[in-house]
């Protein structure tokens, strides 16, 4: 069976300036790809291409194993690969059933009469929410009392809702606290489990690491490796993604800024002192 | 209310948030506290004349609250919406009067010129992404002028009289401006019009896809280009709209007094916003109900006339006004950062 998803040898160019080269990786249903990388790296550039938003300029982007290029996000929709960004495309003062429908609402009746069919909208979004694990008492409840967390998966259940085989996730944890990120993560691998295929985009390799089944580490727009989950543990991973040596003279002089702080205490609130 | 994994949340707030999700609760209690209160002071308040009386003013203000508040929902305001029922309505008076035309094709002609100047200040307001009070101010303005002007030129006086002898008048005097007599009240059939209007709006605004896509440009426009709602189109149909109800109320003013001054209208628009976030909408769109602009003008209708009744000075009227208004906004203020507020 062929990955629902896959690049070979990707590139992207602007002007001179090459964002992206010979980049590899795929995913199949029920599988969650992670791609880390820190500020810069091209994880930007790779969803942009993946999400139908840029047009790779080198190597081969595939789906279902033949080979496309897509004009347009809607596009990528068509063919089932959906992009949940991290400012999210909700309306906080409405409430989730409509938010849920927004520009795609089901109607029953015709002509005049034509009108939101509310109780299908609503048991649908209801059971779509359920499945993320998600128990919604009242689909009125407005969108923007929802917590961080819990807005991200109701945009990822939408996404699966209209269609989606493939998400990508676009740094769906980077804006949350540690609970809340571990609600996205819990939904993640939910989504995983429903078959869908899943590419991850983050700079945490410990969000990373418990969801992911492959890990691709960029670094200034090439790949600096793929590892299959066996091969490779999480503190490699860390160190791959920061650059190991760099991690650790960092670490060394925030060790020393520690001590210059400590002897910078008194000193201050001697200063303070009437 | 609360969400599964929240089960330690606290209920008894999300009751409260329950209650006041429905935006137009505030005017609903609003209304009813003004007219006990005049009702008990007035016998004549309460009598089948005192209600059509004090039903008369609700009607007009009501049928163009109605539109201004769909507006504000979806985000922008209409400060031409005021001047507009004295623009229509003069012209209709000078095509009836001027061409002689039967007054059905002059309420026509009227009809078409509200939903270009509508569509103008959409279109504008689209297309330049200025905020809309600057573009509508704009327009206000040049419409007074215009009302003023054009009458003075054509007709030498600032009134255009004589409707009552265009061919036509008689029928469109049926539809738009009869009264029904109700045990023994006068009933303006203008408010047949309101209450149809508004449940028209809330229809349209809750239960279809457009009035889904209304919330949404007002609530977020960026959320709602993305998910592909037809935002520029959604936003001038509420432009057209609110012209076209001010088109209606036009309509209903020069068929009822078979003439109309040139400065007709000027100074109402406020009074439109103000029941509409007395109803209940917020100032910063996305929120809000056609049924609470509907009871702001109610409530607009019951004070005015009330004051009347129990024989107080007029002058008490617009000092009550405001201070609804400031209730009205504060209360509104809460309402959102209630509905806003995340659990982050």
């Amino acid at each position: 069976m062929s990955p629902l998803l896959e690049v070979r040898g990707i590139g992207k160019r602007f002007g001179s300036v090459v964002a992206l080269a010979e980049v590899s990786t795929q995913v199949s249903a029920g599988t969650v790809t992670c791609v880390l990388g820190d500020n810069g790296a091209g994880k930007s550039t790779l969803i942009k291409i993946l999400s139908g938003a840029h047009r790779h300029d080198g190597g081969e982007y595939l789906i279902d194993g033949d080979p496309v290029r897509l004009s347009s996000p809607r596009a990528a929709l068509d063919l089932g690969i959906a992009t949940v960004y991290q400012d999210l495309a909700m309306v906080p003062l409405m409430p989730v059933w409509r938010n849920f429908f927004l520009g795609s609402e089901p109607t029953k009746g015709r002509g005049p009469l034509r009108r939101l069919d509310v109780a299908h909208a609503k048991e649908v979004t209801r059971r779509e929410l359920l499945d993320m694990g998600i128990r919604l008492r009242d689909p009125e409840q407005p969108v923007g009392t929802l917590s961080g967390g819990e807005r991200q998966s109701v945009a990822i259940a939408r996404a699966v809702h209209f269609g989606a085989r493939v998400l990508i996730l676009d740094e769906p944890t980077s804006a949350l606290g540690v609970k809340q990120a571990g609600v996205v993560l819990r939904y993640i691998v939910r989504a995983r489990q429903r078959g869908l295929g899943v590419i991850f985009i983050t700079h945490n390799p410990h969000h990373a690491y418990p969801v992911g089944d492959r890990f691709l580490v960029l670094k200034r727009g090439r790949s600096i490796g793929e590892y299959g989950k066996a091969d490779i543990t999480v503190e490699e991973l860390t160190r791959l993604m920061a650059g190991g040596a760099e991690l650790e003279q960092l670490g060394h002089e925030l060790a020393g800024y520690g001590d210059v702080t400590a002897l910078d205490g008194p000193v201050k609130s001697e200063d303070e002192q009437p | 209310m609360t969400v599964g994994q929240d089960a330690g949340g606290p209920v008894p707030a999300a009751r409260v948030r329950g209650m006041l999700a429905r935006p137009e609760i505030g005017a609903l209690i609003g209304a009813l506290v003004v007219f006990v209160f005049f009702a008990s002071l007035s016998e004549v308040f309460r009598s089948p004349a005192g209600i059509a009386n004090w039903l008369d003013p609700a009607s007009t203000l009501g049928i163009m609250a109605v539109a201004v508040a769909a507006l504000m929902i979806g985000g922008e305001f209409d400060l031409s919406a005021g001047v507009m029922t004295g623009s229509t309505a003069i012209v209709t008076g000078l095509v009836a009067t001027r061409l002689g035309w039967n007054i059905w094709l002059a309420i026509g002609v009227s009809l078409l010129f509200a939903v270009l100047v509508g569509f103008l200040n959409g279109y504008l307001v689209m297309r330049t992404g200025l905020p809309s009070f600057i573009i509508t101010l704009g327009s206000f303005l040049m419409l007074q002028g215009l009302n003023l002007g054009v009458t003075k030129l054509l007709t030498g006086t600032v009134l255009i009289r004589g409707l009552a002898d265009v061919p036509g008048y008689h029928s469109a005097s049926m539809v738009f401006a009869s009264t029904v007599s109700v045990f023994g009240g006068a009933f303006r059939v203008s408010v047949l019009w309101w209450i149809g209007l508004t449940l028209l709006a809330v229809y349209v605004l809750r239960r279809t896809s457009f009035g889904n896509w209304v919330f949404s440009v007002g609530g977020d426009v960026r959320a709602a280009r993305n998910v592909g709602v037809p935002v520029v189109r959604t936003k001038i149909t509420l432009f057209v709209t609110t012209a076209v109800a001010a088109w209606l109320v036009g309509t209903i003013t020069i068929l009822r007094l078979t003439s109309i001054q040139a400065n007709s209208g000027i100074g109402q628009e406020l009074i439109y916003i103000v029941a509409a976030v007395i109803g209940g909408c917020l100032l910063t769109g996305g929120y809000g109900s056609a049924a609470g602009a509907t009871l702001g003008a109610l409530i607009f209708g019951m004070v005015s006339q009330g004051i009347v009744y129990v024989g107080w000075d007029a002058d008490w009227f617009k000092f009550f006004l405001g201070a609804m208004l400031l209730v009205a906004v504060l209360t509104n203020q809460f309402v959102r950062r209630y509905a806003e507020e995340a659990k982050r």
